[in-house]
């Protein structure tokens, strides 16, 4: 895609023209403010502008970080156009634009699978009321009534007299009428673009190393900054020694960067690097200078039996229930601190001068880090934008916090008037993640006589990801996402078996490391306590886990059915390979139903081996199966990086994991083989990019348990706990 | 002054000779199809050619690159994305951020420069590059199919 972006003949009030196509090439650069290009093509509405040449411009509010939003986005909207797909083409706006028009293209957050549930319908009825006003344009022209004129394609044709037009003629015709209220949209049974797996967009510059990243940012006179935050969580930074490396090649300056950091500005980012490694820097180590893992795991172990607890989801009585079971299955688990490691590190250019701030950077939400931007410049949000640049990977780390924005700015500010990248190192990104959140479980079940299970307590032990992002979020102390994926109803996520008997409470404990958003959040450890849980009281109940789990999902009829479906695929019931175990899951998340069966083989050294995943999902609505697929692969990536590497620890107040040498990845040697099942149910739009991620680790958890006979209840797997030899 | 030859041509660049191969390139040369990912040849991200050699430059020093030594990066592969590795990239819809994908197709090219037709362990032997978005599956899809071998 081109990020190139010209106002309309409407006008940005706070618009800039800058495109990342021509800064690399050193066009001007416009600044905040300035006059807008006069020979920008016109546009229809917010969302579709027709160049002359009928190509189709759809403009995209949320972010493409790899998961095919923006294509997914593309296709709703010009399926309503019934435009030709092969001259659709997509821009991003600046959040400064979206500000200055009243935020005409709603959210641009893109978190929580909610780029295309949440924007659906508007983007669809922005694509609709275009084609209406291209369609009236035309019908105006031929001084007939609209009702006698039909769009496909891109070209407009009267009925009755046969004459035909494109939409490029008629575009600025139709930017002039009146936008339509409430544009009906097309059954989707009915869909021809969206809905057909498409390819994608945005593919060809990923071949050829033309694709423009935050990272590739290039801008006339622009210097590079390599920045070293306080490695210790709370720490600040005392003093350092500027004069040991100012004289290095290509330094300019060493400016410390809020209370906690020291930056190098260079003429290259590889000698700003140097020069900061050579940086004699001085600690203030803070209270946590002492923290390590083993003391956050008490911390959190004693959250399990704590009397006060917020309560997420309850039914009869849990207690009497298991005072009077007949047996009462009981364990522990835990889900350690993980890392998002985008592949591309964090990064932001920032210009400053007293009277305006522009950023350049890969963001999930170009509003927050404007937000962030707006702050550390020190000036009015009508003097700043965002620019948003292609993602190498988010997963939730571009959106939980904008804190490499803040510092862009910081230094930028350093040398008004200069634009600065700044770029983390692998080892600072490591150091200054914003992690998957700590937690732990006690389960305790009551089965009674036949095995059933008449009872369940949930506990939860462990860290609010709101609390430290969005402590507005909380509600009364209770952080609700900790619930996700358990609640008793909701569009989100909701907890499907039939129990009695429930109680699912969370003792909030939040240790001083930064937690955020990682792809799934909450749900990968809900998931995982739950669905191995139910497995261990499968196997006491003396039950098959399918049957076990069928029984208790009667009124649950969308989980159930993925359930079915992973199971018939992967022939649950029938002999594995020799050697080969199966294992189940199934959850609910973010508006889709996900369900998977996973094959594994644990050798006799402990070593693990996912051979084959199947993998269901109901998503309600599916606009490109092709990227749906795409996704259930991707998550089942993520998912098992988890499982089987993905640690972080603390020693002595900050992490130990620097790199991918100590922070280990699935590379393709581990990646199974995925089989997905897409079965939209219709009637409800769920999410995609995250969902299946929940049932990954639980479905090879239980295989290995059914492999092994040894319930692992710790994350990551341990090959030293499987070992028989 | 550093003489090199990239994608066919000679450059002359201005770093310091302990400076990685990827950075000259990114930054003095202005090529940034190559991507920084680790800097300790943990990734791939930074995957070139040297002399037809998968090399990951993030950990190469500039100095090391004999004169005359040809260095291939992404935006040499082909003058036209018409590699069989590209093609089979696109038919596939490998990438999904992408931002690994320089490093794939250039392991991916070396691999079948020596081994035009692999087995599936030799690919997911040579073929350790890092893809956070989980590509990994198209990747080899893709690799068979330039290769012209079936799973
Ligand atoms: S950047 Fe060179 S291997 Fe990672
Ligand atoms: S496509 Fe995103 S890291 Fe590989």
């Amino acid at each position: 895609m081109t990020v190139h972006f010209k106002p309309s003949r409407r006008g940005f009030l706070a618009g800039s023209a800058a495109t990342a196509a021509g800064l690399t090439l050193g066009f001007h650069v416009p600044l905040v403010g300035e006059a807008a290009a006069q020979s920008a093509p016109p546009e229809v509405n917010a969302w579709v502008v027709v160049k002359p040449d009928d190509t189709v411009v759809i403009r995209i509010a949320r972010v493409e970080m790899g998961q095919g939003t923006l294509t997914g986005l593309a296709q709703l909207a010009a399926e309503e156009l019934e435009a030709d797909w092969s001259k659709v083409t997509t821009e991003y706006p600046t959040p400064g634009q979206n500000l200055a028009r009243k935020r005409v293209w709603g959210n641009f957050s893109t978190a929580g699978s909610r780029g295309i549930r949440e924007s659906q319908d508007y983007v669809r009825k922005g694509g609709a009321a275009a084609r209406m006003m291209l369609v009236q344009a035309a019908a105006n022209e031929w001084g007939v009534p609209a009702g006698e004129c039909r769009a496909q394609k891109g070209v407009i044709t009267h009925v009755g007299s046969g004459r035909s037009v494109t939409y490029g003629k008629v575009a600025e015709a139709a930017g002039r009428l009146e936008a339509p209220k409430d544009p009906p949209l097309k059954d989707p049974k009915d869909w021809t673009i969206a809905g057909q797996p498409l390819k994608r967009l945005d593919t060809a510059g990923k071949l050829n190393g033309s694709q423009v990243y935050s990272i590739d940012m290039k801008l006339p006179g622009m210097l590079n900054a390599a920045i070293r935050d306080c490695p210790i969580f709370g720490g600040k930074l005392k003093s350092f020694d500027a004069a040991k490396v100012e004289s290095m090649p290509g330094v300019r300056k060493v400016v410390r960067v809020g209370d906690t950091g020291v930056a190098v500005i260079a003429d290259t980012w590889w000698r700003a690097k140097s020069a900061l490694d050579a940086l004699p820097v001085v600690w203030d180590e803070g209270p946590n200078a002492k923290l390590s893992s083993a003391a956050i795991a008490e911390t959190l172990k004693e959250g399990l039996t704590a009397e006060q607890a917020f309560v997420g989801n309850q039914a009869g009585d849990v207690k009497a229930a298991i005072a009077g079971a007949a047996k009462v299955v009981e364990a522990t688990y835990s889900f350690p601190y993980q890392h998002h490691a985008t592949m591309e590190p964090m990064n932001a250019t920032a210009r400053w001068t007293p009277e305006q701030c522009e950023v350049w950077t890969a963001t999930q939400n170009a509003e927050a880090a404007l937000a962030t931007a707006v702050q550390a410049a020190g000036l009015p949000i009508e003097k700043c934008d965002v620019h948003r640049l292609h993602l190498g990977g988010g997963f939730g780390r571009r959106s939980s916090s904008h804190d490499f924005v803040r510092q862009a700015v910081l230094i930028a500010r350093e040398m008004p008037g200069t634009p600065v990248k700044l770029i983390w190192s692998r080892e600072e990104d490591m150091l200054h993640g914003r992690y998957h959140p700590i937690t732990m479980a006690k389960m305790t079940g009551a089965l009674d006589a036949s095995g059933n299970l008449v009872g369940l307590h949930m506990r939860l032990a462990g860290q609010s990801i709101l609390a430290s992002i969005n402590p507005a979020g909380l509600q009364n102390g209770k952080d609700p996402a900790t619930f996700q994926g358990l609640n008793s109803g909701g569009a989100e996520g909701v907890f499907g078996y039939a129990v009695p008997n429930l109680l699912i409470d969370h003792a909030m404990r939040n240790p001083p490391i930064p937690p955020g958003f990682w792809r799934g959040v909450n749900n990968n450890q809900n998931a995982l306590y739950l669905e191995c849980f139910v497995d261990e009281l499968a196997s006491a109940a003396g039950k098959d886990p399918l049957e076990f789990r069928r029984a208790m999902l009667g009124k649950s009829p969308k989980h159930l059915a993925v359930l079915n479906a992973v199971a018939e695929k992967a022939g649950w019931g029938t002999p594995a390979p020799a050697g080969v175990h199966r294992g189940l899951s199934q959850h609910m998340g973010y508006g889709s139903y996900v369900a998977a069966c996973a094959e594994v083989r644990v050798e006799a050294d402990g070593s693990v081996k996912v051979l084959r995943i199947v993998a269901a999902t109901d998503p309600g609505h599916v606009v490109n199966p092709q990227q749906v697929a795409a996704q259930i692969e991707g998550s089942f990536a993520y998912g098992l990086s988890a499982a089987l590497h993905g640690e972080i620890t603390i020693l002595d107040g900050k992490v130990e994991q620097e790199n991918f040498d100590t922070y280990p990845v699935i590379r393709m040697a581990e990646m199974p083989r995925v089989e997905t099942i897409i079965m939209p149910s219709g009637g409800f739009w769920g999410g995609v990019g995250e969902p299946t991620i929940f049932v990954a680790a639980p479905a090879v958890l239980n295989a290995i348990a059914a492999a092994t006979g040894k319930r692992l209840r710790n994350m990551p797997i341990k090959t030293e706990d499987l070992r028989r030899v | 002054m550093l003489r090199l030859t990239v994608n066919g041509t000679v450059r002359e660049v201005d770093a310091e000779p302990d400076t990685p191969l990827l950075w000259v390139l990114r930054e003095q040369v202005g090529l940034t199809g190559t991507k920084y990912g680790c800097g300790v040849a943990a990734c791939g991200a930074c995957t070139v050619h040297i002399d037809g050699v998968a090399t990951r430059s993030c950990s190469l020093p500039v100095s090391e690159v004999k004169a005359g030594q040809n260095i291939l990066t992404i935006e040499g592969l082909s003058p036209d994305s018409s590699h069989a590795l590209q093609k089979a990239w696109l038919d596939h819809d490998v990438p999904q951020c992408g931002y690994c994908q320089s490093g794939q197709l250039m392991a991916a090219a070396a691999l079948l420069a020596a081994n035009p037709k692999p087995t599936d362990d030799e690919i997911a032997a040579e073929m350790t590059n890092i893809c956070r978005c989980g590509t990994y599956n198209r990747v080899r899809a893709a690799i068979r199919q330039a290769a012209g071998v079936t799973g």
